[in-house]
């Protein structure tokens, strides 16, 4: 848990599925300390791309290297990921956080305490004996949440995390994740609400159809996208909607030629 | 109609009144599925479970043999344990037709694999559902399997309660290698298919009430287990 994991780089990574090439030579690197937010439309690879950084799916070509010094080991024990839609198991709230915990190695008699505090920084202890399958969309995220935050990774990735929440919910949500980068876990997440993007922020990856088109600090990115699709997307024009996935290799597309 | 009436007087009487017969016939039904169950869900599960996790060559095949396999005709199975067990079989040296013992065997083939192929479906769809996140978490199919068995535990007692039932209600297979023999291999199945053809209606009628109280009862507890399961986890 000392020893760092981190800086984390992609070189050259591409994916392939069914021989559709869904993420594109991505040459990226996460530094430690900063928040990271991908964006970009419905289905541009930002799952794919999260998952590919966890070590949950293996690219096609390319390679992503853990460069720290624990990263040769097991950098995957020092991860988590909290998914788009929350996968709870059909137990108790407080054991869904105890299982984890469990996997990680953590000795029962440490677990308790652990858990109380995950559950609680989470808001979540009233509900710790309630089943987690029954518990309201936004309640799950939260115990996603706490579930990720009880393992102390040293980085954690969110995929969508406050997609469907309300606004209550929503801002909850982003404390827990401010709460979570603030205790020294790399935050790298993506989102749909350029308003959370802004707000949670340090850095911005827009993907678009796989590839990388630009990775920027987010001060620099937000005032001004030097990606034309990007500045489009964050302006909230239609571009890249009728471009959209539908017509992937459309002739039409004026995009497509650098693409594929 | 009266004849009728009368047996079923006679019949409630006798289970009442714990006759001796009736007793040790239900009691030796209870042994010889139950024995049958124990052992089918000792393998059932486990296989069931490592067919829905791992990947392996010919593993189709052991899908598509579990699957066909639910469906067995009790007297086939009654005639091939027989023909094994027999005599001039390869395990005649045993001595072991007509026991209940062969009987638990024939039940043991009939319901592994419906208890194995239940699982398989049952943990293959919950490993679908928690794959990637218990990946992230760092547990592969193996570690994992304890998990998912615990976590399809619902669902599993009902697919060991399917196996208790079809052990339970079948005829064929406990006639053929147990052979009906009275205080020996006597159970509810073959009795109430003896009694009747010997006419003594009120112990088979006894018997059968016997039965169908416990198969619904069975069936009435996967139920009331499948929906608690659903309350409680959704
Ligand atoms: N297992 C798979 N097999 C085939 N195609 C896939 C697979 N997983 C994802 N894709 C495709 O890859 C593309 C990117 O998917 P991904 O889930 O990463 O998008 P996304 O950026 O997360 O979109 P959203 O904003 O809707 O969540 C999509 O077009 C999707 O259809
Ligand atoms: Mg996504």
């Amino acid at each position: 848990m000392t020893e760092a994991i981190l800086p984390l780089a992609l070189e050259n990574v591409s994916l392939e599925i069914g021989g559709v090439r869904l993420i594109k030579d991505i040459q990226c690197r996460f530094e430690a300390g900063p928040r990271s937010v991908v964006i970009g439309p419905n289905g541009a690879g930002k799952s794919l791309f999260l998952r590919l950084c966890h070590g949950l799916i293996a690219p096609t070509s390319g390679a992503g290297r853990w460069q720290g010094p624990a990263g040769a080991a097991q950098p995957g024990a020092a991860q988590a990921m909290v998914f788009q839609r929350p996968v709870m198991l059909r137990r108790s709230v407080a054991a869904n956080v105890d299982y984890a915990l469990k996997l990680k190695g953590h000795a029962r008699a440490e677990r308790a305490e652990i858990i109380d505090e995950a559950l609680a920084r989470c808001g979540l202890r009233r509900l710790r004996d309630q089943p987690a399958r029954v518990l309201s969309f936004g309640e799950q995220q939260k115990l996603a949440l706490a579930r990720a935050w009880a393992l102390r990774p040293q980085v954690l990735f969110l995929d969508e995390p406050t997609a469907s929440l309300d606004p209550a919910a929503t801002h909850a949500v982003e404390e827990i994740v401010q709460a979570i980068h603030d205790a020294g876990t790399r935050i790298i997440m993506t989102t749909h609400d350029l308003g959370q993007a802004r707000r949670l922020s340090d850095e911005v990856l827009f993907l678009h159809r796989g590839r990388l088109l630009e990775h920027a600090e987010a001060g620099a990115f937000f005032e001004n996208p030097k990606n034309d699709l990007a500045q489009a997307f964050v302006r909230g024009e239609l571009l890249w909607w009728r471009y959209g996935r539908d017509n992937r290799r459309a002739e039409a597309d004026p995009t497509a030629e650098d693409l594929d | 109609m009266n004849d009728f009436g009368d047996a079923f007087w006679a019949a409630f009487q006798l289970v009442v009144s714990l006759d001796a017969d009736l007793t040790e016939i239900v009691g030796l039904s209870l042994q010889v599925s139950l024995t049958a169950v124990f052992i089918a869900a000792l393998i059932g599960l486990p296989l069931g479970a490592a067919v829905a996790l791992f990947r392996f060559p010919g593993r189709m095949a052991v899908v598509v043999i579990l699957n066909a396999f639910m469906g067995l005709p009790p007297v086939v199975v009654g005639l091939v344990v027989y023909l094994l067990l027999s005599r001039a079989g390869p395990f005649g040296v045993l001595g072991l037709l007509f026991t209940p013992t062969a009987m638990i065997i024939a039940q043991v083939i009939l319901i592994t694999p419906i208890i194995a192929a239940l699982t398989r479906q049952v943990i293959e769809d919950l490993w679908s559902e928690y794959e990637e996140q218990l990946r992230s978490l760092g547990a592969g199919p193996a570690r994992a399997l304890t998990a998912l068995l615990w976590d399809g535990r619902f669902s599993l007692v009902t697919a060991v309660l399917a196996g208790f039932g079809r052990a339970s209600a079948e005829v064929g297979a406990v006639m053929i290698v147990g052979g009906n023999i009275d205080h020996v291999s006597r159970v509810m199945t073959t009795a109430i298919a003896l009694e009747v053809s010997k006419g003594d209606l009120a112990l088979a009628l006894g018997l059968g009430l016997i039965l169908l109280v416990l198969s619904t009862g069975i069936n009435g507890a996967a139920f009331l287990i499948k929906e608690m399961a659903l309350k409680r986890h959704a």
